[in-house]
């Protein structure tokens, strides 16, 4: 699975990064997890509100962290 | 989500609960000041705690209570829909439009690169743009709810009615102006994706607890700034002479506008710290117009903001904006220099 979290280094961004990573871990899921920060490929997106979380190329969420709890959901799906 | 249940009811409950606190806050910090402490009536220090004992669970109550139904109604307006929206609008009606959605769409300033981006190459013209990028930070839900808190509703109203005038003035001139050679050409030359078009959907008890993560998140962040204001403000009460600002910042001193918004720029506090430190200026004899175009300059014309823009905007655009802002908050300055 490739996870992409999308931010421009705000706090949020960093924040969504550590939940996801652990959510990962404590799961064992299997997938690979990558940081954007270069704003010209986060915008290949088309989000306006980082940070973003993005799943296998599809745009889960976006301008908010969501729960440990949501970011299962949308990994288990 | 297991809790929607609760998170539906939960307000409901508290409401009532709220109102009664609010309603009896006053008299029971009497109570508290003048019975429980046995404090001197009338003495400066008396007074300065009665300030403080009163004034901030008040303002707090309030900003818990207004961010909490904020934060729901902005998941409804979300910077997507927005700018589907302004697509394509003709200006004068787009600005009018940028400006009032920007009060109500949710956008931090670290999200200003995307959304500005995003705005311009879907087709919203650069001055609908400027309008939002102005009315968003400056006319935001904590100023007004301050400002309602500490001075009342006429207040309040003038500030959201100037605010929302100047964001669409300021934009429309920079759309007239045609500055569009002056945002850096990389900027025309991304290329947005299709990933992000479609709306996340939303139940209506996540949107609920989007609300509880909204008073976390700013009460959480706000409420030193509006303790530290208020202590500011109850300090100055009774210890610093009536008129003690009134040299500097009063009507009669015909630069203080100006000098007050160049004061403003490198200032940069969110509105929470502004508002309380604003009424003790008035306060202490500066003029309602004065502080205004003060305050307006600290939040709406952001030293950090500019320099994050810089990325997109070249220098003399910059320039351009802070200019054409700070004129139209120069102008409001006088006027109510003038009227009141």
């Amino acid at each position: 699975m490739e996870i992409k979290i999308l931010g421009t280094g705000c706090s949020k961004c960093k924040t969504l990064e550590e939940i996801t990573r652990k959510v990962v871990k404590d799961n064992g899921i299997d997938a690979n997890i990558t940081k954007i920060e270069d704003i010209v490929e986060i915008m290949k997106f088309n989000i306006m509100t980082t940070p973003a979380l993005v799943v296998n190329e599809k745009v889960v969420s976006k301008g908010r962290i969501p729960s440990a709890n949501e970011i299962l959901q949308f990994l288990t799906r | 989500m297991k809790n929607n249940k609760t998170n539906i009811w939960l307000p409901v409950v508290f409401l009532p609960v709220w109102y009664l606190i609010y309603h009896f806050l006053q008299p029971v910090t009497n109570w508290l000041i003048d019975s429980v402490l046995g404090m001197t009536k009338g003495a400066h220090l008396t007074e300065a705690v009665r300030f403080f004992v009163f004034e901030f669970p008040k303002v707090m109550m309030l900003l818990t209570l207004i961010i909490f139904f904020v934060g729901i109604i902005r998941t409804y307006f979300t910077p997507e829909r927005t700018r589907k929206a302004l697509e394509g609008k003709k200006t004068f009606t787009g600005n009018v439009m940028a400006s009032a959605l920007g009060i109500i769409t949710p956008f931090c300033s670290c999200s200003a690169i995307p959304l500005f981006l995003g705005f311009v190459e879907s087709g919203v013209p650069l001055g609908v743009t400027f309008s939002f990028l102005i009315a968003s930070p400056m006319i935001n839900e904590v100023a007004v709810i301050l400002l309602y808190g500490l001075f009342g509703w006429k207040v309040a109203t003038i500030y959201v009615v100037t605010g929302l005038v100047i964001a669409i003035i300021a934009g429309w001139v920079i759309g007239l102006l045609k500055l569009e050679k002056w945002v850096e050409p990389w900027v025309y030359e991304t290329h947005l994706g299709n990933n992000g078009e479609e709306d996340e959907k939303i139940a209506f008890g996540t949107r609920i607890s989007l609300g509880y993560d909204a008073i976390k998140e700013i009460v959480g962040k706000v409420w030193i700034y509006v303790a530290l204001g208020i202590a500011v403000g109850a300090g100055a009460h009774g210890y610093v002479p009536e008129d003690f600002m009134a040299a500097l910042m009063g009507k009669s001193a015909w630069y203080s506008v100006p000098l007050s918004i160049l004061i403003g720029i490198p200032l940069y506090s969110n509105a929470a710290g502004i508002v309380p430190i604003v009424s003790v200026l008035i306060e202490k004899g500066a003029s309602l117009g004065t502080s205004l175009a003060f305050m307006m300059s600290v939040i709406g014309l952001s030293l950090p903001e500019m320099v994050i823009l810089r990325k997109v905007l070249k220098l003399p655009l910059i320039f351009t904006f802070i200019g054409v802002v700070g004129i139209g908050i120069m102008i409001v300055g006088y006027l109510f220099n003038m009227i009141f």
